[in-house]
This record gives structure tokens, C-alpha cells and sequence, in this order.
């Protein structure tokens, strides 16, 4: 019987395990039963994986109402795929918060930060599960809100600044991704994704569609935080708790690009998206300099955490260039990244959280010499670094192979060559962080540091060993985003 | 005087425009949440008119109308007037801890003691 | 605000009234207007405009913020309930009609109990909000 209500209880499941969270009043409470819950999720999103796997997508009707009437959570090969990524992530951070948590959260405080971080990956499940596009600007607002709470519990007055910034521009992109669904609605009456599939497309170019479908396109492009609207992003990222950073990084922005794939393959339908309106030649032009600017600044920065959230914009240049590309193998090469790259940036914030646990600062001038004071969490970095930069047997490799296979099956080599010069940028970011922690001799006067505490490790270890078997093993993830990809490009589920 | 007839939406573009502009231009941060505060409800604006049924009543059924206005909008904005009012709490909470950290709420005196 | 009588009186006629309307909108949302959210946000207007005038020391004397959070996890709670109740009775989730054998009677008891968790709610954040704000220095 629970079968059935897998999808609704994705979502609903941490959003009752939010209020609860707030009467256990204890943080050490409170973060046992997270755990419990992140890791029921998990469950509960690899069953509904194996479902969609075995017979096809699925449709909840909340509330017994029809669709297309009432809401419906549909879940196709697309979104069960991210629904495993986001819940995966959460489960494996678990371990890490703990300590991390009662380091740079006040105790009155840290029942609450679990309870918004559990309202966090609602919102995030929920825009994912959902098929209403009302219900995912809801969800989008519920996750953003406590996103900017989770933001401003960083430890330096900075954090505020960057949360505030993050609140007026989200904000603005949330609104603008509502005005559109209201064209939407006004000109077709339904709200329902499915519906809208068949109802949009039949309307032509008339200009409540163009109108919707450009408002749509750039509030997502703000949540998903591509070049020119990934100003909130660095700092956001930089001074956010480490949890908070490896979460966001990990789960945020990959929910934008699967909400870029939903409006733009589904609801808008790839004729109408790719040869009625120039998106190819906006993303494409767009990503390319996300990659190329993005990782260029990342190679400019003296902290690490302020390093690798600029190198997050140029990776979200990738999802970019995959999803304008339009055709099977880019999409598969975006969605494999988004799944390689939750994979790496997480674990890579993770390691730099457990540097600033045990060094208080995560400057590239204060990991001198930590290869040897800090060698497991700097040998994670190196690995994570790697599989930025996409070397062969890390994951990072298996979504660029795809990217650059894809660009070459439509002719458009330079293409192929912005995205080998971007991997050849991130060597040189990447490379800084380990000429630092490697070939500088730690200064004279520091104090001995200890290698980080075994839960924290477990995450780190755990996120960046995944990305090193997804690299070897790329059956599963390929095989799914190939067939997410096909399912997306068909267009109407 | 086709333009006329859309008044609504004349309203809620200038609305929009006057928000956008008070988010971007003043330096203080309540300014900023001001102008956000128009600038959604511009959009309700739209929702709300779009609703709007010619002829129609409020949605309740009662036996001396037939014609009623499509609710459905309305529920719609008071869930994002609900947001409206979380996203106008939380920039508030944030603008008084900012005050509390840096002494200040004008953007520009922020930055210069970041820069610091 | 000690010295302002005529503030003074006037509010503590009003507020009894705005309450009392608070629980009309809240009882009649399901024939009419109104409902959890509506009335939530007068009650809680209705605590608000007590703390405006008497300061927020008699505020916390009414409406103690930490009662006031559980309250809202408890209007959270049970709108949520609602919806695992229906699951359990068989239907899907908030599928009122399957809370009870007559469906009609069902959705009729549930979206009772759910606009009152929702009033329960909105009224103690909306109040958890202002002694936020008021409190902090």
C-alpha cells in the first residue's frame, strides 16, 4: 500500500520532519532524527527510481483530485534521476553536520538549522516531484527562503550581506518565473505540465507564449546561476556554513537546470525553444563564457571556498552548453554533470569545510604545507580538483567526453574547444591549490594540526569516492541520462 | 483607446518598473525590500486581472448569479502573497542582523567596510 | 505608551471584537470567504495591535514566544496529519473524503481540521515575526 505514495511522501516527509525538528528543541537530537529522515529518503528515492526504471513514469493525484484539475506529481526517468541525486547528497552530508554544525552554529540555534536545512531539501525535492508549475514556484520559494536563513548562519558578518543580495535577486528571478506561468495560465487555463505540454505548443507564437517563455527562461537562468546572473553565487557559496555551502553547491543550482529541462523540453517543447526562439545560441554563447570567465576568475582567488564556488559557475557553464545543444547525447552529458558534479563540488566543500574546521581559515596561504599535516582531506581535494579539471577515470571526464562528443556531432567544434580550454583553466586553478598544500613548506611558526574527525571524513570520502566510481562504472549514470535524455527530447510525456 | 482598455496591466508594468527601479537604485537595504515588495505585487496585479470574468461576481455560489469571477487566480496570489510576506520577513531579519554587524543599512557604507 | 489613554481604551475595545471576528472568518471559511489563513492573520493582527500599544513585556505575558512555536509546529503538524490520516484511511494524501465512510461528511471534518491548523499557524508566526523584530537589538 505505501507503494503508491512514494511520490508524495518524497516531499512530505521532511516537511513534517521540519516542525518536529523544532519541538525536539536539543541539536544532538535533532540531527539523529535528520539523519533517520535523510536517509529514508534516500530509500524512498531509489525505490521510485527502480519504479520509473521498470514501468514508467508515475502520477500521484494529491488529494484523489484528476489531473489535470487538482496537482499531480508526476515522475518520469528525468526527475527520479535528480530526486536520487538530491536525497543521495543530503543522506551523505549527514555524517559531516554534526560536527560541523556545533562548530559554527550557536546551540539555541542548531535544532532550528536542521529543521530549515530539512525545509531546504523540500522545497528541492518538492519543484523536482511536482508536475504543476505553480506548485514548483512554491516549492522554489520555500527552498530559496531557507536557503537565505541556512546562508546567514555563516560564522562572518559577510555571510548576511551575501544572503541579503542572494534574497533580492532570487527573489526577483522567482517573481519573473511567476509572471510567466501566469501568461501560461491566462492563455491556456491549465497548470499542469502534462496539459501544458499539449496546449502550449498548439498556441503558436502568439505573445503571451513568447512573452511567458522568455520571463520563464530567465528566472530559471537566475536560479540556475549562469553568466550574467551568477553575481549571488560566489558569496553565497563563501561565506555560507561549510554544510550549507557543500549542500547548496551540491543541490541548488542543479534543481534550476533540471527546471531549465522541464519548462524548455516539456512545457515549451524543443521546436518551439530551439527553432522558434535562438535558445541554442543564447545558452551556448552564455555557458561558453560562464565556463571560460568562471573558471578564470576561480584561478584569481586567494580562498579556497571563494575558489571553488567561482569553478561551481563555470561548471554550471557545462550544464548549459549540454542543454543547448538539444540533442540526446548533450542532455545526456548535462544530466550525467549534474549528477558528476553534486558528486564533486560537494565533496570538494565538504573538504574545505573540514579545513576551516580544523585550521579556522580556508585561505590558499594557510594550506601550506597541509599535504602532509592534512593528507586524507587534502588527497579528497586533489581527487575532487581532478575531477573538475576531467581527467580520465574520474567522473568529471564521462560528462565532458559526452559534452565535446556532442558538440562534434553538430559541427560545432569551436564548442568542443571552449570546453577543452575551460578543462585546461580548471587544471590551473586546481593546480594552485596543490602547489599550495604540496610544494609549500608549512610556515615555521604554525601550530600542529590534527587530520579531521572520522564523521567528517566519512562524508568527504564518501562523495569523492562516488565520483571516482562513476567514473569507472558509467553504466548506471550514462544509462539513465540516456534515457532521461530520449524521454525529454520526445517532448510530451 | 484599445490601450485603454488594458488599464490593469499599464498599471501593473509601470508598478513593476517603479519596483525594479527602487530594488536597484537606493542604497538602503529597507528601500530595496520596498521596491521588491511592488515589484510583486505588480504581478499580483496581473494575476488578480486576469481573473476577472466580465460580468462576473465573487466566486460563491448563490442562486441569483450565473456568471462568476475564476477564483483560481485568487488563490494562486494569496499563496504568493504568502511568500511575499516569508521573503518580506526574512530581507527584514537579515536587514536588522546586517544593522546589528555592521553598525549600518546603506549598501555603500557596507561594501566600504568590507573592503577594509 | 503609557500616557496615550485614548489609544489605550480604544484598543482594549478593540481587540476582543478583532479576536472574536478572527474565529467567525476561521469557523465560516468552508460556506463563505475566509478560512485558516484569513482568520490566522486577524488574530495574529489582533495580538500584534497588543503589543503595539502595551509593549512587547505584556506581549510575551500573553503569548510567550516559546508556546508560540510549538503552536506553529502543531498547525504545521496537523494540516500534515490530515493528509497521513487520508493516506491511512485509504486514500491519497489529503484526499479528505477518505477520512471518514461518507465522503462528503469526510471532507467535510477535514478541511475543518486542516483551515484550523492553518489558523493556528499563521496566527503565531505572524506573531513570532513581530516579537521578532521588536525584541531585537
Amino acid at each position: 500500500m505505501i507503494a503508491t505514495h512514494l511520490p508524495v511522501l518524497q516531499v512530505a516527509v521532511p516537511l513534517i520532519a521540519a516542525p518536529i525538528c523544532v519541538l525536539l528543541r536539543r541539536g544532538s537530537y535533532a540531527w539523529i532524527f535528520t539523519t533517520v529522515i535523510c536517509w529514508g529518503l534516500l530509500a524512498i528515492a531509489a525505490l521510485l527510481l527502480d519504479q520509473v526504471m521498470s514501468g514508467g513514469a508515475i502520477s500521484y493525484r494529491l488529494g484523489g483530485w484528476e489531473p489535470p484539475i487538482g496537482i499531480e506529481y508526476r515522475l518520469d526517468g528525468v526527475n527520479a534521476f535528480v530526486l536520487l541525486i538530491l536525497a543521495g547528497t543530503a543522506a551523505l552530508m549527514m555524517p559531516y553536520a554534526r560536527q560541523s554544525v556545533e562548530r559554527e552554529v550557536r546551540p539555541e540555534r542548531r535544532h532550528l538549522f536542521y529543521a530549515i536545512f530539512l525545509l531546504a531539501l523540500t522545497g528541492l525535492l518538492g519543484i523536482t516531484a511536482t508536475g504543476d508549475v505553480f506548485n514548483i514556484y512554491v516549492f522554489l520559494e520555500i527552498s530559496s527562503l531557507a536557503s537565505y536563513v541556512l546562508i546567514a548562519q555563516g560564522t562572518r558578518r559577510r555571510a548576511r550581506t551575501a544572503s541579503f543580495q542572494y534574497l533580492i535577486i532570487g527573489t526577483i528571478g522567482a517573481s519573473l518565473i511567476l509572471v510567466g506561468v501566469g501568461f501560461l495560465y491566462a492563455k491556456t487555463g491549465t497548470l499542469n505540465i502534462a496539459d501544458l505540454a499539449v496546449r502550449v505548443p498548439a498556441l503558436g507564437e502568439t505573445p503571451a507564449v513568447l512573452a511567458a517563455f522568455a520571463f520563464i527562461t530567465v528566472g530559471v537562468l537566475i536560479k540556475l546561476a549562469l553568466f550574467p546572473f551568477h553575481m549571488w553565487l560566489p558569496n553565497a557559496y563563501a561565506y555560507a556554513p561549510s554544510m550549507v555551502s557543500a549542500f547548496l553547491a551540491a543541490t541548488a543550482t542543479k534543481v534550476g537546470a533540471y527546471m531549465l529541462l522541464r519548462f524548455v523540453f516539456t512545457v515549451f517543447g524543443v521546436h518551439f525553444a530551439f527553432e522558434t526562439m535562438p535558445l541554442t545560441e543564447i545558452l551556448l554563447a552564455l555557458s561558453l563564457i560562464a565556463v571560460l570567465a568562471g573558471s578564470l576568475v576561480a584561478v584569481f582567488q586567494s580562498d579556497l571556498k571563494r575558489l571553488l564556488a567561482f569553478s561551481s559557475v563555470g561548471q554550471i557553464g557545462y550544464l548549459g552548453v549540454g542543454i543547448g545543444l538539444a540533442s540526446v547525447t548533450g542532455v545526456t552529458g548535462a544530466l550525467v554533470h549534474i549528477f558528476n558534479h553534486a558528486l564533486m563540488k560537494g565533496g570538494l566543500f565538504l573538504a574545505a569545510g573540514t579545513i576551516a574546521y580544523r585550521l579556522g581559515a580556508t585561505d590558499l596561504s594557510a594550506l601550506h604545507g597541509l599535504g602532509r599535516r592534512m593528507p586524507f582531506t587534502m588527497a579528497a581535494v586533489v581527487i575532487g580538483g581532478l575531477g573538475l579539471v576531467g581527467v580520465p577515470i574520474t567522473s568529471g571526464f564521462v560528462s565532458k567526453w559526452y559534452l565535446v562528443q556532442a558538440a562534434f556531432e553538430q559541427d560545432l567544434w569551436p564548442v568542443a574547444l571552449f570546453v577543452l580550454a575551460g578543462s585546461l583553466i580548471a587544471l590551473a586553478y586546481v593546480g594552485r591549490v596543490i602547489e599550495a598544500a604540496y610544494f609549500r613548506p608549512p610556515p615555521p611558526d604554525s601550530e600542529p594540526v590534527q587530520e579531521a574527525p572520522w564523521a567528517m571524513q566519512l562524508s568527504t570520502w564518501a562523495l569523492i569516492a562516488g565520483s571516482v566510481y562513476f567514473g569507472l562504472h558509467t553504466d548506471l549514470t550514462v544509462g539513465i541520462a540516456e534515457r532521461a535524455a530520449t524521454v525529454l527530447l520526445a517532448g510530451a510525456p | 483607446m484599445e490601450a485603454l482598455s488594458h488599464v490593469n496591466y499599464w498599471a501593473a508594468i509601470v508598478l513593476a518598473m517603479i519596483g525594479l527601479y527602487a530594488v536597484i537604485a537606493p542604497s538602503n537595504l529597507i528601500k530595496k525590500l520596498i521596491g521588491l515588495g511592488m515589484f510583486q505585487s505588480a504581478i499580483f496585479l496581473v494575476y488578480i486581472t486576469v481573473g476577472k470574468v466580465e460580468g462576473g461576481t465573487a466566486p460563491i455560489i448563490d442562486s441569483g448569479h450565473a456568471v462568476y469571477s475564476n477564483p483560481l487566480p485568487h488563490v494562486l496570489i494569496l499563496t504568493a502573497i504568502v511568500v511575499a510576506v516569508s521573503t518580506l520577513a526574512v530581507g527584514l531579519a537579515l536587514a536588522v542582523a546586517i544593522k546589528r554587524d555592521y553598525g549600518t543599512v546603506e549598501e555603500d557604507e557596507i561594501d566600504e567596510q568590507d573592503r577594509r | 505608551m503609557t500616557e496615550h489613554l485614548v489609544l489605550r481604551v480604544i484598543s482594549k475595545l478593540l481587540i476582543p471584537p478583532i479576536l472574536l471576528f478572527a474565529l467567525y472568518v476561521q469557523m465560516h471559511g468552508d460556506y463563505g470567504p475566509g478560512g485558516g489563513f484569513q482568520a490566522g492573520v486577524i488574530f495574529g493582527a489582533g495580538l500584534i495591535l497588543y503589543g503595539l500599544v502595551f509593549g512587547t513585556e505584556a506581549m510575551r505575558a500573553v503569548a510567550p514566544p516559546r508556546l508560540l512555536v510549538v503552536l506553529a509546529c502543531l498547525g504545521v503538524l496537523l494540516y500534515a496529519g490530515v493528509g497521513v490520516a487520508s493516506m491511512i484511511g485509504g486514500g491519497e494524501f489529503l484526499e479528505y473524503g477518505a477520512l471518514s465512510a461518507d465522503a462528503t461528511h469526510g471532507n467535510h471534518v477535514g478541511i475543518i481540521i486542516i483551515e484550523i491548523g492553518v489558523g493556528i499557524a499563521v496566527a503565531s508566526v505572524m506573531t513570532i515575526i513581530f516579537t521578532a523584530l521588536a525584541e531585537w537589538r
